[in-house]
């Protein structure tokens, strides 16, 4: 409660901090942000309107982050002179964190991971993804270039405090369920305007149990129903994981008594691994039902700002076990930043990967959004842990895309078909 | 303000991979972008000689997906007056809002159908299908909105009314 008599969502919370009164749901605010990330597609755009409008020196180049993560290593002539254009913005402002190939990483892997972003802070980002920073309880939605340009300008951007739905989570996942069965399961009820302009909330007795990779996984897809944001409450897990990068928080979360305009409530271990069948992310089903119709797959990937995490890469080889994948399937995997890179070839996750016939990926958007490094041919099928399965979001107009678990994608990539983890993959995954 | 054309009709979640391809985002040019607008939609769209100058009328969750300001921007650059949906994705009518392309909420976006004339006047929030001789009632925005709207797009308010002077000049 931060004023008297009013109770607040976390959103409330979070925007009344910023504004430096109490606010409510609906009211509109300018407000500065603390941080306002562009990529190679969004930025570019951004640049343009910030010259356009007599734009000379950035307001805070310090707030800014650019990753080159798209269409990088460049795949061609055209996206590399974005990317160009980006670095020497960067350069001429003072803009520090321009995170160039190398050193980059998918930037909601990267920006997490880094400490760019923590709990607590208002985040903008020229991209939908960038509510996957709700995990840490920052409020951080994806806005478009103009906003960017806004920001370069001023250092704020406009709000609309939103309405909140609560999801309570209660008990804990069954083995080799995670945040990304959860969050498939979620947009399925929702549907994939059934949080439009609103914030998604977790709270509940669940959310103990839920990695700070699967929150993040969950957040990350509050956009694929609509929403605004997907907030977690600051809790342990959350300060453990600020703590490794040197950032101390307090925690926090809504009150109980805040008023929603929805309230859901799940119960995690009654959750199965959960599929996305082509060609809208609400199209959710159980790999049980998924599994009898024995659809047959050309490519997995396993990557993404959704699951690029490592605990993500460490589920998908504790699946593959010692197993080659399926003849005639393709298995492309992307970790999602230099430092998840790493981590997966001191824990010789990598070596797996190729060993079993996997390509394995410097970080990229890539595939995901049918960029590059895995395009799909006409009518191909693939099994994907990405976020969107839109007509032609991954290659040809005619091709179809599965989303699911890195658990589901990796037992797919072995057997061919569409399928769950099998006993003993289980059994590896404890 | 007043926009008229005849209407292209879509349906319901059309997404901004289907109003701007990620195989053509290697561009931000506004010409370019709106050669490929709904490509993935309506093979073609973009290169149609009768888009300059008409409407979209879609269904529920108009531009959902991405974050790609590339998508209003196609539209806009095409030639398309306004867009009629019975609702819009957020961070698409953000950006609508932004860049000043006109878009309208109206419930009964059933009822037109493709071909139809429709005559859009915002300041009287009000519809008009002139071949059905039906008139609607429009959503109208809050003020807030109203002003970045009048004032021509987010990036005119924010460079007239907003950012310190130094910004525009280079010194501090």
């Amino acid at each position: 409660m931060s004023t008297e008599g009013q109770f607040q969502t976390l959103s409330e919370k979070i925007f009344s901090d910023k504004a430096g009164r109490a606010v409510k749901a609906g009211e509109y605010l300018l407000l500065e942000v603390d941080v306002a990330l562009g990529n190679d597609i969004t930025a570019p755009v951004a640049i343009r309107e910030f010259e356009k409008f007599g734009g000379r020196r950035v307001y805070d180049p310090d707030r800014i982050v650019f990753v080159a993560d798209h269409f990088t290593p460049n795949k061609d002539i055209q996206s590399a002179m974005q990317v160009k254009m980006v670095r020497d913005f960067a350069r001429t402002h003072g803009i520090n964190n321009f995170f160039d190939v190398g050193k980059m990483g998918i930037e909601h892997v990267l920006l997490p991971e880094q400490g760019l972003v923590k709990s607590g802070d208002l985040v903008v980002g020229a991209d939908s993804h960038t509510c996957t920073y709700g995990a840490l309880g920052a409020f951080s939605t994806g806005v478009g270039s103009t906003d960017l340009a806004g920001v370069f300008f001023t250092g704020k951007a406009w709000f609309k405090v939103p309405e909140a739905i609560r999801v309570e989570l209660k008990g804990q996942f069954s083995q080799g369920v995670s945040g990304k069965d959860l969050i498939l399961h979620l947009i399925s009820l929702l549907g994939v305007d059934g949080a439009n302009y609103k914030t998604l909330e977790f709270t509940g007795p669940g959310v103990d149990a839920v990695s700070m990779d699967s929150r993040f996984t969950v957040s990350n897809m509050a956009i694929e129903a609509g929403g605004k944001a997907g907030l977690f409450p600051v809790d342990g897990v959350t300060q453990a994981y600020e703590e490794a990068r040197g950032i101390d928080v307090a925690m926090r979360s809504a009150d109980e008594e805040a008023v929603y305009s929805r309230s859901l409530e799940i119960d995690l271990s009654t959750l199965e691994p959960t599929v996305a069948r082509p060609f809208l992310p609400d199209n959710g089903a159980t790999i049980s039902t998924l599994a009898a119709e024995r659809i047959k797959i050309d490519q997995v990937v396993i990557g993404s700002c959704t699951n690029g995490r490592i605990e993500d890469l460490r589920a998908a080889a504790a699946v593959l076990g010692d197993k080659p994948i399926a003849e005639g399937l393709r298995c492309i995997i992307l970790p999602g930043s230099q430092e998840v890179y790493l981590q997966a070839m001191r824990e010789g996750l990598t070596e797996k990967f190729v060993s079993a016939g996997c390509a394995f990926s410097t970080p990229t958007c890539g595939p995901c959004l049918g960029g590059h490094m895995g395009i799909l041919a006409e009518k191909e099928v693939a099994v994907s842990t990405t976020n969107r399965n839109f007509v032609g979001r991954m290659g040809h107009a005619s091709s179809e895309v599965y989303l699911a678990s890195p658990v589901v994608a990796a037992a797919t990539a072995v057997e061919g078909y569409l399928c769950g983890p099998d006993a003993a993959a289980l059994e590896r995954l404890k | 303000m007043i926009r008229e054309g005849k209407v292209f009709k879509f349906g319901d979640h059309i997404n901004t991979d289907e109003i701007i391809p990620a195989r053509y985002l290697a561009t931000s040019d506004p010409d370019e972008l709106a050669k490929n607008c709904m490509e993935d939609a309506s093979p073609g769209f973009g290169r149609r000689e009768d888009v300059p100058g008409s409407i979209l009328v879609a269904g529920e969750n108009f531009g959902c997906g991405s974050s790609r300001e590339h998508a209003p921007i196609a539209i806009k650059a095409a030639g398309i007056q306004c867009v009629v949906a019975r609702s819009f994705a957020r961070i698409f009518l953000r950006n609508c809002i932004n860049i000043g392309l006109p878009i309208v909420e109206l419930e009964q976006t059933d009822s037109i159908e493709e071909e139809d004339y429709l005559k859009i006047d915002f300041n009287a929030g009000q519809v008009s299908n002139i071949s059905q001789g039906t008139k609607y009632v429009t959503n109208t925005y809050p003020e807030f909105l109203q002003q970045i709207i009048h004032s021509g797009g987010w990036l005119t308010y924010a460079t007239t009314k907003l950012a310190p002077k130094w910004v525009l000049e280079g010194e501090r």
